[in-house]
């Protein structure tokens, strides 16, 4: 599903339909109101019609045609920027409604009492309520999403994750919750309900992208006010030309005052039409964006704030390193021959089906050439791991072998009746400190060296870490680790700060301090013990495959349950902010051009001189008006994909991505509407309609 | 340009930017309460001050408190100047035996002092007493130049300060800006420019009779009036707080206000001196130098090209001047170029200058006539006061105004690099778009309403006093006339006070408009930025990274130039079209 999401193409062909038909509804003065910019359009457009109609009846010095087709384009540009808006609605809810498929209504079994021997009723999904207990069996659907109370299931979450291995989800412990819409594969779960209809994830997601619901964010407050200011000015400047005019024309003894339908014109042609009426299309994209990457934002305000994140707290195991340690050195005690502990290291491993004991097997095929053994052919038996002995292992042929940290394995070697070499300790002491972790082996009452086991920092995540420091962003390991170990990781992985032996307190006293420094936090988490650290923090990602308790604390959940994910959501934020920024600046700087199309026009009957400023050469007055309000319509069009794609980021720093959208926004913008401009007008002549 | 002009201008600017930092940082020290010299010797006066005043000068004040002791301070200054000016007969001090000031026109000036604009619409020579000009004028050039530098450097502390809930005291701010910067400054010029023979004392007016009498025979003039008075106290502070207003009602161009190249480059220094020299004094209180500086250096990179702008318009002289065959190069003889309107003992370069400094800073004095610069030599003065008097602008508000438009400018950049936007640390939210907005946005309305109206037709004629005839109100209607103005709403609107010339405003009808356009110019902005200072003091500082925006950076000053030529250009442009464009264009294409 993830897959076809992220092909879809920008003008899909039924998107585009179904866009179309919502820009003509969002012609509704209740929902143009919201927009200051796209309002005075609208206002301006009913004008201009009202007075073409007015001319057509009645005549005037100014042909109905002109004011007709200044009215007509007026319009266009309105149904454009609700296009945009339906367009990214459109894409954002087909992507909602492809996971709200499965949401459609299941039948639950509601139990009476958290007992599977309860008494059951069957309702309709849509009529549980927070707190409610159902009974999911093989093949059910989870009704809603909630958390396990009783029981152990596989359940597949590939409709919601992509991801085809079904997972365990369990009661108690950092598994136990389930989305709504997901399949038990096996056995049974009890789940109390956690949310009431409509308020799970997924509808709050897709509340998010539907416009009318949407919440206007901080920052996209700020930016109406500035546009509503510039909006304020350019209405008094274009009306006071009224007056202004009218006594150019007595003192000057020449012309027409300016009309009011040029002055509407000039109007919608300065305020600032291509960001205003591409605002909440950037928005609802930048969510959409978000989801696409499968990250469900509970708020528009935490994409925002995403962006302005300024350090990054980070797991270690899973985002920083691959979630296993390896081997990757055998350490022999003295005397002992280094074949000889790959050997017995290899026979204690062949067993030991954890990723350590696999990657023991692996480093003494790949490095000591020892090819893997059947254990069932050498007759040995396995010793597995447990909690009291702390050690694993094989017995074969009346030989004890076996591996573990190293006061297990004295204490192994001592009963015995042997002695662990000081070497051997001294070697695991040494590894321990580089941040790697020992794995001693001994044969009976003999300890035959060391295995380094070390934390594999994942492939390219330093240069991740690299990028972010340029971006402004600290980042911080967070691990169970001692501090030497936690130390030489961090230093390894380039992280700038770390957080050893890290626990749920220290987690949020950690957050508290950067936040009366003044920075934004963000952070993931999974585990119940997480919430408090999630709800602290300014960005705060849960992943799916956690408790109910920590998407409840946070602000976004990760579908994909992927840590690494937090740096494409602070870059997805920052994208979100830059678009803005560089269509307001583009948005701006276009206004240059279109004074020198519509003023020498304007006034060319009292102060033919002015005609001078026609450095567009643009072929009478009236084409050069209607040029600049074409332009102005279709550079909306034109602009709709970079409004739902986003400026691309690129990570470097802010004085450098700063003058390089002045250079493509601000002086592009300055000078492409010149060459639109004159483009328009010398079609328009070559139509004939000038 | 010839050799003399470009001496002249670098000269200037040598001296005013070499007077910017130790200037700047001896405010920074004098607001900041660290020790300087001068508390030593008058520190005694401060503080019978404050006990004489009842004020605390410990206890700090929240922006609503700072912004209502601003208010009631400058209410009670406006009373008591109207008083003074409607009862002025009745007081001493008065040789020449004025009467009480037109209620209208006592209005009007009362505003126009206390709100730092210093527009004229009276003559000082012909109706104000010697009483009325140092207790009443005299007085608000010292307080209203001080209001503003209080208010400035309230914001200033509302940048510096974090998660504070105070902004400074006002009176304290007040008293200091007067006692520790105006007067010393003002005294030391004072005695330099009765040095130069600028007059200064409390004697009649003089009749001389002429060497060589005019006028046609029925009524030759023989005799003339020479106007005395206590003028260089008052000019001294005229030029230093940006207030402009003349003791004479021609202002610097007046012989006995400023007499001699030296006077005038003195004057024309105290123009821009403080106003200067406040970037510094922001950047050291805002603890990076380096802000202030960019500051500066953003004024600068709009003041220069366009003084020199000037210079060229008019020393290129008129099409009109060329055709009847009057030479306008400059040579060692003749200054050549436009001189019509300009005192010949100051030239072009001069004049010019002059023009762009007094309205680059919310200053407004002249020494020539605007009204007869070339249209492109006019354009630019009436342009400088229409980027909202913030290219070094007014005491303070020239800085306080050029702050906001930094907000704006911040917050244009820090979306195009995908932050929240930053100013010194503190974050640019909506409250602060919200007053930064106000302010960009009041003064145009103020020039443009203003001049619609006008316009309209009230503004063109009226009907004489003493005749009853209805005349015309400006020499020249058509697009000249539209520029008269334009001009002066410009000027009233972003409390300037430089007059163009050319148009009658002492009218019941100028004199309300445009005392409405000054106070709300004024007191309309000094609230928001009051209450900007405090939702920034209350604020945290973000820490610095790599990702924060550096607004000390030449792109982000070119960036902020950007940002307010563009605002300036993109809102007057269609008014500006009607009047010098025009009139630039209808010259050149004759």
């Amino acid at each position: 599903m993830a897959a076809t999401s992220k092909s879809r193409r920008l003008f899909d062909s039924s998107l585009v339909r179904q866009a179309l038909a919502g820009s003509f509804r969002k012609l509704d003065p209740r929902r143009q109101v919201r927009n200051p910019v796209m309002f005075t359009v609208f206002v301006g457009s009913l004008l201009t019609s009202c007075l073409g109609i007015e001319s057509l009846l009645f005549g005037g010095h100014e042909s109905a045609g002109f004011v007709l087709s200044i009215s007509a384009w007026l319009w266009f540009t309105l149904i454009f920027a609700n296009f945009a808006e339906a367009l990214a609605e459109g894409r954002g809810k087909a992507q909602a409604d492809t996971l709200r498929k499965m949401k459609r209504d299941v039948e639950a079994k509601r139990l009476d009492a958290p007992d599977r021997n309860s008494a059951c009723r069957t309702m309709l999904a849509s009529q549980l309520r927070k707190g409610d207990v159902v009974l999911v069996e093989t093949g059910d659907l989870v009704p809603a999403d909630g958390e396990v109370i009783e029981g152990v299931a596989s359940v597949d979450e590939s409709a919601i994750t992509g991801e085809s291995a079904p997972v365990i989800r369990e009661s108690g412990g950092d598994r136990s919750s389930v989305t709504g819409g997901t399949r038990v594969l096996s056995d049974w779960l009890i789940v109390r309900v956690s949310t009431n209809p409509g308020e799970a994830f997924l509808d709050r997601m897709i509340a998010l992208v539907e416009g009318a619901k949407r919440q206007k964010t901080p920052n996209e407050i700020a930016l109406d006010i500035l546009l509503a200011a510039l909006t304020i000015v350019f209405l008094v400047a274009c009306t006071t030309l009224l007056p202004f005019s009218k006594y150019s024309v007595q003192t000057a003894g020449q012309g027409h005052p300016i009309t009011i339908s040029v002055v509407v014109a000039l109007l919608v042609c300065l305020i600032p039409t291509t960001i205003g009426g591409l605002l909440s299309a950037i928005g609802i994209a930048g969510m959409d964006r978000m989801i696409r990457s499968n990250v469900i934002a509970t708020s528009g305000r935490a994409v925002e704030a995403a962006g302005d994140v300024d350090v990054l707290l980070l797991d270690k195991t899973g985002t920083i390193t691959l979630g296993n340690r390896q081997a990757v050195e055998f350490i022999p005690a003295p005397g002992v021959d280094l074949d000889a502990l790959v050997d017995v290291a290899q026979l204690a491993s062949l067993a030991d089906e954890t990723p350590e004991g696999r990657s023991i097997v692996v480093l003494a095929k790949e490095k000591y050439g020892l090819r893997g053994r059947n254990v069932h052919e050498l007759g040995a038996t396995f010793v597995p791991f447990s909690a009291q002995t702390r050690l694993s292992g094989v017995q074969l042929d009346g030989r004890e072998i076996r591996k573990g940290e190293t006061e297990a394995v004295e204490a192994f070697v001592r009963q015995h009746g042997g002695q662990t070499a000081s070497e051997v300790r001294r070697a695991a002491e040494e590894i321990a400190k580089r941040g790697g972790t020992p794995l001693v082996v001994a044969e009976g009452g003999n300890a035959l060296g060391v295995v380094h086991l070390k934390d594999i920092v994942k492939g390219g995540i330093k240069e991740r870490f690299v990028q972010l420091r340029r971006m402004g962003i600290k980042t911080v390991m967070i691990t169970g680790d001692n501090p030497l170990t936690a130390a030489a990781i961090a230093a390894e992985a380039g992280v700038d700060d770390f957080l050893a032996q890290a626990t749920p307190e220290a987690k949020l006293k950690m957050i508290r301090s950067y936040q009366a420094e003044g920075r934004l936090v963000a952070m993931t988490g999974d585990g119940t013990n997480d919430s408090p650290a999630l709800a602290q923090a300014d960005v705060a990602v849960a992943m799916n495959s956690g408790t109910q308790a920590a998407k409840e604390a946070g602000n976004m959940v990760d579908l994909d349950s992927n840590p690494t994910k937090l740096i494409e959501i602070v870059e997805i934020g920052k994208q979100l902010l830059m678009t803005r920024g560089a269509l307001t600046t583009f948005s701006l700087a276009n206004d240059v051009a279109k004074y020198f199309a519509v003023i020498p026009a304007a006034f060319a009957s009292t102060y033919p001189v002015l005609g001078r400023l026609n450095v567009m050469r643009l072929t009478t007055p009236e084409s050069a008006v209607m040029s600049a309000v074409i332009f102005n319509a279709l550079i909306i069009v034109m602009l709709i994909p970079l409004a739902l794609r986003g400026v691309s980021y690129r990570p470097v720093g802010a004085e450098r991505l700063l003058r390089d959208h002045m250079l493509v926004y601000g002086l592009g913008g300055l000078f492409t509407p010149f060459i639109g401009i004159k483009v328009v007008d010398l079609f328009l002549f070559a139509v004939g309609l000038t | 340009m010839s050799t003399n002009a470009c001496l002249q201008l670098s000269l200037y600017l040598v001296v005013l930017l070499a007077c910017v930092k130790p200037l700047g940082a001896y405010m920074a020290r004098v607001y900041q309460g660290r020790p300087f010299v001068l508390d030593r010797v008058l520190g005694w006066l401060e503080r019978s001050l404050y006990r004489l005043a009842g004020v605390n000068d410990q206890a700090e004040m929240t922006w609503r408190q700072y912004a209502t002791a601003v208010l009631v301070f400058n209410g009670i200054g406006f009373l008591a100047l109207y008083a003074l000016l409607r009862l002025q007969g009745f007081l001493p001090l008065n040789p020449q035996k004025f009467g009480a000031v037109r209620p209208d026109l006592a209005f009007n000036t009362s505003v126009s002092f206390v709100t730092n604009t210093n527009w004229q619409s009276y003559g000082g020579e012909s109706s104000l007493s010697y009483l009325s000009q140092m207790l009443g004028l005299g007085v608000q050039n010292f307080v209203s130049a001080a209001t503003g530098m209080s208010v400035l450097v309230a914001l200033i502390r509302g940048l510096a300060r974090r998660s504070s809930e105070t902004i400074g005291n006002f009176w304290v701010d007040l008293t200091r800006s007067v006692l520790y910067i105006l007067l010393p400054l003002s005294l030391v010029l004072a005695l330099v420019l009765v040095s130069q023979g600028v007059v200064q004392n409390f004697r009649p007016y003089e009749r001389a009779s002429l060497i060589d009498s005019s006028g046609a025979e029925a009524n030759t003039v023989a005799e003339q009036t020479l106007p005395m008075g206590p003028a260089a106290s008052q000019i001294a502070i005229k030029q230093l707080g940006t207030n402009g207003g003349g003791f004479f009602n021609a202002n610097s161009s007046h012989p006995y206000e400023n007499p001699t190249p030296l006077s005038n480059f003195l004057q024309m220094l105290a123009i821009l001196l403080i106003p200067a020299a406040l970037c510094h004094t922001f950047g050291v209180m805002a603890g990076d130098t380096r802000q202030g500086r960019a500051i500066l250096a953003a004024m600068l990179a709009v003041f220069v090209p366009l003084a020199l702008g000037t210079v060229v318009a008019e020393q290129a002289g008129t099409s009109i001047l060329a055709k009847n065959g009057i030479s306008q190069r400059a040579s060692s003889s003749s200054p050549g170029g436009n001189m019509e309107g300009k005192e010949t003992r100051f030239g072009i370069t001069d004049s010019a200058l002059w023009a762009c400094a007094t309205t680059a800073a919310s200053n407004g004095c002249v020494n020539s006539m605007h009204d007869s610069f070339t249209p492109l030599g006019g354009l630019i003065p009436l342009w400088l006061m229409q980027l909202g008097e913030v290219v070094f602008g007014g005491m303070g508000s020239g800085l306080y105004g050029m702050l906001m438009f930094v907000v704006v400018a911040v917050f244009v950049a820090g979306l195009m690099v995908g932050r929240t936007p930053e100013y010194l640390g503190k974050k640019i939210e909506v409250y602060e778009m919200k007053m930064a907005s106000l302010i960009i946005l009041i003064p145009p309305l103020l020039v443009l309403i203003g001049t619609a109206v006008a316009v309209s037709g009230p503004g063109l004629a009226a009907r004489d006093r003493d005749t009853g005839t209805v005349a015309a109100l400006s020499n020249t209607p058509g697009a000249h006339g539209f520029t008269e103005i334009l001009y002066t709403y410009s000027s009233t609107g972003n409390n300037n006070g430089s007059a163009f010339s050319g148009l009658s405003t002492d009218v019941p009808f100028y004199n309300l408009t445009l005392a409405v356009a000054m106070l709300a110019a004024r007191f309309w902005l000094i609230i928001p930025i009051l209450a900007v200072a405090g939702s920034l003091a209350r604020k945290k500082s973000a820490p610095q990274s790599a990702g924060t925006l550096p607004t000390h950076t030449p792109l982000f000053v070119g960036l902020l130039v950007c940002v307010v030529l563009l605002v300036g250009a993109l809102t007057f442009v269609p008014a500006l079209a009607l009047g010098p464009i025009v009139e630039q264009l209808q010259m050149t294409s004759h």
